[in-house]
């Protein structure tokens, strides 16, 4: 069942004659029952206005944008997704290789905005229409004209830097007396990943903020093709080790759907506690990074000595203390004990008890909750338009979440909350942290003192040329891994649409309009990975 | 704030005694694969499970080149014969040419170490791992070591990841500007080898292609005591470790 805008609703399963019908047949709509997916194919003329339908009347959130460049023609996928029950749909676009231009979705559907501009560097696509097309992914010493996503780009070699104008200065917006911009990074004052921000303002107040990202640009999506499935496993867990597992899964979903694996019950099981145990250490560590953030030292090191024992537990759950060299295809490389389980049930209560007295703590803490209050207020409206994820659109009132809406590897037979918040700033992401702690703890203490039996050696399968699209909801937010395996059973396309990509594209609201010295903190509230995003 | 003191103080002193004495709490390190001798059948299905390179049969032995090794866990689960395991976490090995000349950070550095952390496209887990030593379980300001918010100020600069071509000339620019005797300590496997990234066109083959590295601590991520580890080298208080398993004088890619 799908919410229209105003009182109506419109069926799943009646997609396709809607849109038949409103598009007078010339878009071909089919259904995929068993995947819950609706499959459109139109010409490119038609993409802008389906898009918009879809994303302003039906309610959906654009997921990523998908180009794969075959040997014939560029084919384009957009992916949508919405509120539980209404499925994943897919705008598939077909265009002959001489054509380069695009018509722009972004106009209508802003999460594209930043989607288009990175299929621009690394295709040398042109999106018709789209307002600021130019340096993104690619720093400005890359020569012009070179897209190294393309099949022809070599991508074992370097490539040749251009020579940089030397007097060249970022362009200012702000002008007023006594105007200025300030640099932040890349390289921070901690250990904090590499990104550079440059903040014009006349004063006090942060007016603009500019980010740019891929610095830490290693071409993942690139150096997969090619290369076996087991080496491109390595690279999904690795490219952004703090959420390593839930990329992992989402990368072995779509291989197990490619090839039909079948996944044992207790796999499944499995999988939920290790994803659940991920994102528990992640949001401890995130809100030790906020803490931190207000230079709050004690609560800082009450939430560090969380985070290292629950580190600690990963690691002699799993041999690993960021839980890599886990998932496989069809299964996990190793199993657990039932005594293992009941002292993992345990370990987490006692976690968990720990978290809630520090949250308690930090509720009744005026000078902590001045610093988060009405901060980095990101609105329900603007969060939608730029389809954020996560616990920052959660935090904003839209209760999205994969496990929910697209669910995987047995989440619909689990109950557990979503908790939502409506404040939209810093304080109601920081409690957000902790509700989704708490969800967490449930699941794995749910799960794993009614772990059913099975096999988890990976199955031997036969590998058949495909491409199948593997999401999971990762600690930062929904994360979709589109893979196609080519003829010789080595990776033809792995494209990576992460959370923190999506998220930072909304950063610049969250920042604007406040103090300098509520940056770092706002930041913190975020709590994205650069990793994650520049892949 | 009466509470919060209180809290702070009766949670009492969580920190490890390493170096005075060994940690040996369960979960502090992933450990790593050893080198063994070739006397088992299998072994060569143990080498050929290893995708990163890191295994190689040398002269009927197994031998390990931490450099490469990146825990994946595939020579040690779902085998017949696996792999010994090492469950330590001294690794940090200084390179073959500073041990050669002598080091360059004097004795007046042993108990006070400045670092600067650069990220050079690190995937996250390194940069947590470099962050939990200066939080209390590990807490690095007790032997003198602290994270420095400027490179004028810096003694050691303390990298990671694989050296993204985005990064090089911020990386060069933080090595310039920290005055000398100044040292660099490479973490992780990204950092020593370029990992399962590098080389590429978008990123280098470890930090010593760039700026000469000092120290190198190898591990996916490294554990933090391995790079409290590698820092104690740094300024001599502890011995260096090898970079190869067994240890040997002839082979390894560049370094003993």
């Amino acid at each position: 069942m799908i919410e229209l805008n105003g009182n109506n609703t419109l069926i799943f399963s009646d997609l396709p004659e809607v849109i038949a019908k409103r598009w007078h047949g010339q878009v071909r709509a089919s259904l995929d029952v068993k995947e819950f997916l609706c499959l459109i194919e139109c010409e490119a003329s038609h993409v802008p206005d389906l898009c918009n339908w879809l994303f302003s009347e039906l309610g959906y959130s654009l997921a990523s944008l998908i180009i794969e460049e075959l040997p014939s023609y560029w084919l384009l996928r957009y992916v949508f997704y919405g509120e539980p029950g209404s499925g994943q749909i897919h705008v598939s676009l077909q265009s002959s290789k001489s054509e380069k231009t695009i018509p722009s979705i972004s106009r209508f559907v802003h999460t594209a905005d930043w989607f288009e501009r990175e299929a621009e560097d690394l295709f040398g696509l042109v999106f018709e229409g789209h307002p600021r097309l130019g340096d993104f992914v690619l720093h400005e010493e890359w020569p012009e004209g070179v897209n190294p996503m393309r099949t022809a780009f070599d991508a074992s070699c370097p490539y040749i830097h251009r020579e940089l104008d030397p007097d060249w200065r970022p362009h200012r917006i702000v002008k007023a007396p006594g105007a200025f911009m300030m640099p932040i990074g890349p390289v921070f004052s901690d250990a904090a990943e590499s990104a550079h921000f440059l903040l014009e303002t006349v004063g006090e107040d942060v007016i603009r903020t500019i980010p740019r990202f891929f610095y830490k640009y290693r071409g993942v999506e690139k150096i997969a093709e090619g290369r076996s499935i087991g080496r491109a496993l390595l690279l999904s867990e690795r490219f952004s080790g703090t959420s390593a597992f839930a990329h992992s899964l989402a990368f072995c979903q779509a291989i197990e759907k490619i090839f039909r694996i079948d996944v044992s019950v207790r796999v499944r099981a499995l999988r939920i506690i290790l994803a659940e145990l991920e994102r528990l250490r992640h949001h401890i560590a995130a809100i030790a990074a906020i803490c931190n953030s207000t230079a709050f030292a004690v609560a800082t090191s009450q939430a560090s000595i969380f985070e290292e024992e629950a580190l600690r537990l990963t690691c002699t759950l799993t041999g690993h203390r960021y839980l890599f060299g886990l998932n496989a295809p069809g299964g996990l490389s190793m199993d657990f004990s039932e005594q293992a389980f009941r002292s993992l049930a345990d370990a987490v209560y006692k976690l968990f008890n720990k978290l809630s007295e520090l949250k308690e703590m930090l509720r009744f803490s005026s000078s902590f909750l001045d610093r988060l209050e009405e901060v980095g207020i990101v609105s329900r409206e603007l969060a939608f338009a730029y389809g954020l994820v996560g616990p920052i659109a959660r935090a904003s009132g839209i209760a999205r979440d994969l496990r929910k809406v697209l669910p995987y590897s047995g989440y619909e037979n689990i109950a557990f909350d979503v908790p939502g918040e409506q404040e939209s700033d810093g304080y109601a992401r920081l409690r957000l942290l902790f509700s989704e702690a708490e969800q967490s703890v449930n699941i794995i203490r749910n799960v794993a003192l009614s772990m059913p039996d099975g096999e988890v050696t990976p199955p031997r399968f036969e590998v058949t040329p495909g491409s199948a699209l593997g999401w999971a909801e990762a600690p930062r937010g929904a994360t979709f891994h589109w893979v196609r395996i080519r003829g010789d059973g080595r990776v033809g396309r792995y494209r990576l649409t992460t959370p923190s990509f999506t998220n930072w594209h909304g950063f610049h609201l969250a920042s604007e309009d406040f103090a300098f010295q509520d940056f770092p903190i706002i930041m913190a509230t975020f709590g994205l990975s650069n990793a994650e995003c520049d892949r | 704030m009466f509470k919060w003191v209180l809290k702070g103080l009766k949670t009492g002193i969580v920190t490890t005694l390493y170096p005075d004495k060994d940690e040996s709490a369960p979960g502090a390190s992933p450990g790593l694969p050893l080198g063994q001798k070739d006397n088992k059948e299998e072994v060569l299905s143990v080498v050929s499970r290893c995708p990163t390179g890191a295994l190689s049969r040398y002269d009927h032995q197994i031998t390990v080149d931490y450099e490469l090794c990146v825990h994946c866990f595939r020579c040690v689960r779902r085998i017949k014969d696996p792999i010994d395991w090492q469950n330590g976490y001294e690794w940090a090995a200084s390179t073959a040419e500073s041990a050669a000349g002598g080091h360059k950070l004097g004795k007046a550095f042993r108990r006070s170490l400045h670092i600067r952390v650069v990220d050079a496209g690190a995937c996250g887990a390194c940069l947590s791992e470099i962050e939990q030593i200066n939080k209390p379980y590990y807490n690095m300001h007790r032997l003198g070591f602290f994270i420095t918010p400027t490179p004028r100020d810096a003694d050691v600069l303390l990298v990671a990841g694989p050296v993204t071509d985005h990064m090089r000339m911020p990386l060069k620019k933080a090595y310039d500007a920290m005055p000398t005797p100044k040292g660099v300590v490479a973490v992780g496997t990204c950092a020593l080898s370029g990992g399962v990234f590098g080389p590429s066109f978008a990123s280098g083959a470890g930090v010593s292609e760039l700026i000469p590295v000092d120290i190198m601590i190898p591990g996916c991520p490294p554990p933090p005591l391995a790079i409290i580890h590698g820092l104690l080298v740094m300024v001599e208080r502890r011995r260096s470790s090898s970079l190869t398993s067994p240890k040997s004088q002839a082979e390894g890619r560049h370094h003993v």
